[in-house]
C-alpha cells in the first residue's frame, strides 16, 4: 500500500478529484495548506507598502491506494492538476505500513 | 428699503464674515439656512463614527481594530466636552490680541439660539458652534492614523485633550475666529489648514514621538479588512458633503459651488490616483482609490466655496498625484506614519491652501478674494504664510505635549501588549472570535 500525497492549485482540486474516482480511487482527504516551491511567493502592495507573500495557499490531497494502482493515481494527478506554468504543485509516494477501517475492523487492502 | 440693504449686507458678509460687528438690530433666522446647517453637522458627525472608524479600522491588522475604532468614538465624545467648556470660547469668542479667543463663552455663557452676525447671520448661534463642535472633534480623530496600533489609551486621551485646547482652538480662532491670519486675509474655507495641515503635522510629530511599530517593515502589517475602509470612505465622501457644504453657513449657492467642487475633486483625485499607481505598481487597488478620493478632498477643503468646477479638477489632479507621491516617498524615509495622515492629510491640506491662492475667484465667492491666476498674487504668499505657520505650529505643539505626554504616563503599551493587540491589552475585547 501505498499513500499518495498531492500538493496542487486550490482551483484544480475537483478536476484532480474526478480524474481520481474515475480510475476507481474511493476516498481521500483534503487539508488546506500554504507553502512555496521554486515558484516563490506573490507580491501585494497597500499603498506605500510592498509584502512578499512567501506562502501562498495550495491544497493538499491525500490518497491511500493499493501498489498496482499508484501509477494510474500518478497519472491521473498529473494530468488533471497540470496547468503547465510554474506552482502547479507536487507529489509524493510513501510506503502506507497498515490500514484499519475502524467500523469492520478490516485491515490491509480491503480496508481502502 | 434700507431693510432690504441691510438684508444684502448680511446675507452676503455671512458668507465669510472677517471682522463684522454684531449688528444692532439682531438679524432673522433663515429656517432653510438653519435646516442646512443642522443636517451639515450631522454630516460630519457621520464622518467621524463610524466613517473615520470604519475607513481606519480596516486598515489596521485584526488584533487592533476595536481600540482603532474607539479611537473615533472616544475623541469624539472628549472633544465635544471640551469644546462647551471651554474649547469654543477659545476659538471663536471675542478675539484677544489676534492670539485666542477669549472667555467670554466659557460653558457656551451667551452662547443662544439667536443669530451671531459674524458666524451667520441667519442661524441660530448655537447651530453654528455645534457645525463647528464636529470639525474640531473631526480633526483629532484624523490623527489616530499616525500612532495607531500602538498608543497608550490613557496618553490618547491626555494628547487629544490638550491638543484640542492648545493646538486646535487657537489655530480656528487665527483663520477663523477674528485672529491675525484671519485678518491678513487668509482664505480657508473649510478647514485645509485648521483641519487637514493641522492633523497631518500633528500626525508626523506622534509617528516620530512615539516611534515605528514592533515588526515594521520585517512583519506582514497589511489591512485587515479593505472592505471596511471602503465603507468608511463612502461615509466620508458622504459627510464631507455636509463638512464643506455646511462651511457656507447657510443653504445659498456658495454651499452648492462647495459641494460640487468636493464632488469633483474627490472624484478627480481617486481617478488620478488609480492611474498613477497603475502605471508606477502595475495594477490599480481598492486602497489606492479610496485613499485617492479622501486625499482629494483633504485638498479641495480648503478652496470649496471659492473656485469653480474646473478649479475643483485641477484640485483633484494635483491631490491625487501629489498625495500618492508622498506615500511613496514615506516608504523611502521610514517614519511609521501607519495610516497616512501626513501623506493624506498635511500634503493634501498644503497643496489645497496654495491652490486656493492660485485659484480662488471673486466670480464664484464674492466673499472671498481672488487668487494669483486672478490678477492677485499677494493671495499666494498670505495662503504659502499661513500653510508655514499652521505646520509649524502644530507639529511643534503636539511634539512638546507628546513628550510631556510620555513622561507623565507613558505614550506606548509595552511591547508584550503590543504584540497581543490594543483590543485584548487594552480593552479586554476583540473583534473577532
Amino acid at each position: 500500500m501505498k499513500l499518495v500525497e498531492a500538493i496542487i492549485k486550490p482551483f484544480k482540486l475537483d478536476e484532480v478529484k474526478d480524474a481520481l474516482l474515475e480510475i476507481g480511487v474511493q476516498g481521500m482527504t483534503v487539508t488546506e495548506v500554504k507553502g512555496f516551491g521554486r515558484q516563490k511567493g506573490h507580491k501585494e502592495t497597500y499603498r506605500g507598502t510592498e509584502y512578499t507573500i512567501e506562502f501562498v495557499p495550495k491544497v493538499k490531497l491525500e490518497v491511500a491506494v493499493a501498489d498496482s494502482l499508484v501509477p494510474r493515481v500518478i497519472e491521473a494527478i498529473t494530468r488533471s492538476a497540470k496547468t503547465g506554468s510554474i506552482g502547479d504543485g507536487k507529489i509524493f509516494v510513501r510506503d502506507l505500513s497498515a490500514a484499519v477501517r475502524i467500523r469492520t475492523g478490516e485491515s490491509g487492502e480491503t480496508a481502502l | 428699503m434700507v431693510l432690504v440693504l441691510l438684508g444684502l449686507l448680511c446675507w452676503g458678509s455671512g458668507v465669510w464674515a472677517q471682522g463684522l460687528q454684531p449688528l444692532p438690530d439682531a438679524p432673522k433666522i433663515e429656517s432653510g439656512d438653519t435646516a442646512w446647517v443642522l443636517a451639515s453637522t450631522a454630516l460630519v458627525l457621520a464622518m467621524v463614527v463610524p466613517g473615520l472608524a470604519l475607513f481606519y479600522g480596516g486598515q489596521v491588522r485584526s488584533k487592533n481594530v476595536l481600540g482603532t475604532m474607539l479611537h473615533s468614538l472616544v475623541i469624539l465624545c472628549l472633544v465635544s466636552a471640551i469644546w462647551v467648556l471651554f474649547g469654543y470660547s477659545l476659538a471663536f469668542a471675542p478675539d484677544k490680541g489676534g492670539v485666542v479667543g477669549g472667555l467670554d463663552w466659557v460653558g457656551l455663557s451667551g452662547v443662544g439660539v439667536d443669530p451671531y452676525p459674524k458666524y451667520g447671520p441667519t442661524i441660530p448661534h448655537q447651530a453654528f458652534m455645534l457645525f463647528q463642535l464636529m470639525l474640531a472633534a473631526f480633526t483629532p480623530a484624523l490623527i489616530a492614523g499616525a500612532f495607531a496600533e500602538r498608543i497608550r489609551f490613557s496618553a490618547l486621551l491626555l494628547f487629544v485633550a490638550l491638543w484640542s485646547m492648545f493646538i486646535y482652538s487657537p489655530l480656528a480662532h487665527w483663520i477663523w475666529g477674528g485672529g491675525w491670519l484671519g485678518k491678513m486675509g487668509v482664505l480657508d474655507f473649510a478647514g485645509g489648514a485648521v483641519v487637514h495641515i493641522s492633523s497631518g503635522a500633528a500626525g508626523l510629530a506622534c509617528a516620530l514621538a512615539l516611534g515605528h511599530r514592533r515588526g515594521y517593515r520585517t512583519d506582514y502589517m497589511a489591512p485587515h479588512n479593505l472592505s471596511l475602509t471602503l465603507l468608511g470612505t463612502g461615509l466620508l465622501w458622504f459627510g464631507w458633503f455636509g463638512f464643506n457644504g455646511g462651511s457656507a453657513r447657510g443653504a445659498n449657492a456658495v454651499a452648492i459651488g462647495a459641494i460640487v467642487a468636493t464632488h469633483i475633486a474627490a472624484a478627480t483625485s481617486a481617478l488620478t490616483w488609480m492611474v498613477v499607481e497603475w502605471m508606477h505598481r502595475g495594477k490599480p487597488t481598492l486602497l489606492g482609490m479610496a485613499s485617492g478620493a479622501v486625499a482629494g478632498m483633504a485638498t479641495v477643503t480648503a478652496g470649496a466655496g471659492y473656485v469653480g468646477p474646473m478649479g475643483a479638477v485641477l484640485f483633484g489632479l494635483a491631490g491625487g498625484a501629489l498625495c500618492y507621491g508622498a506615500i511613496v516617498w514615506k516608504g523611502k524615509i521610514g517614519y511609521d506614519d501607519a495610516l497616512d495622515v501626513v501623506g493624506l492629510h498635511a500634503v493634501g491640506g498644503i497643496i489645497g491652501m496654495l491652490a486656493t491662492g492660485l485659484l480662488a475667484s471673486k466670480g464664484v465667492n464674492a466673499a472671498g478674494a481672488d487668487g494669483l491666476l486672478f490678477g492677485n498674487p499677494a493671495q499666494f504668499w498670505t495662503q504659502a504664510v499661513a500653510v508655514c505657520v499652521t505646520a509649524l505650529f502644530s507639529f511643534a505643539g503636539s511634539y512638546l505635549i507628546l513628550k510631556m505626554v510620555d513622561g507623565l504616563i507613558g505614550l506606548r503599551v509595552s511591547p508584550e501588549e503590543e504584540t497581543t493587540g490594543l483590543d485584548l491589552s487594552q480593552h479586554n475585547e476583540r473583534a473577532y472570535s
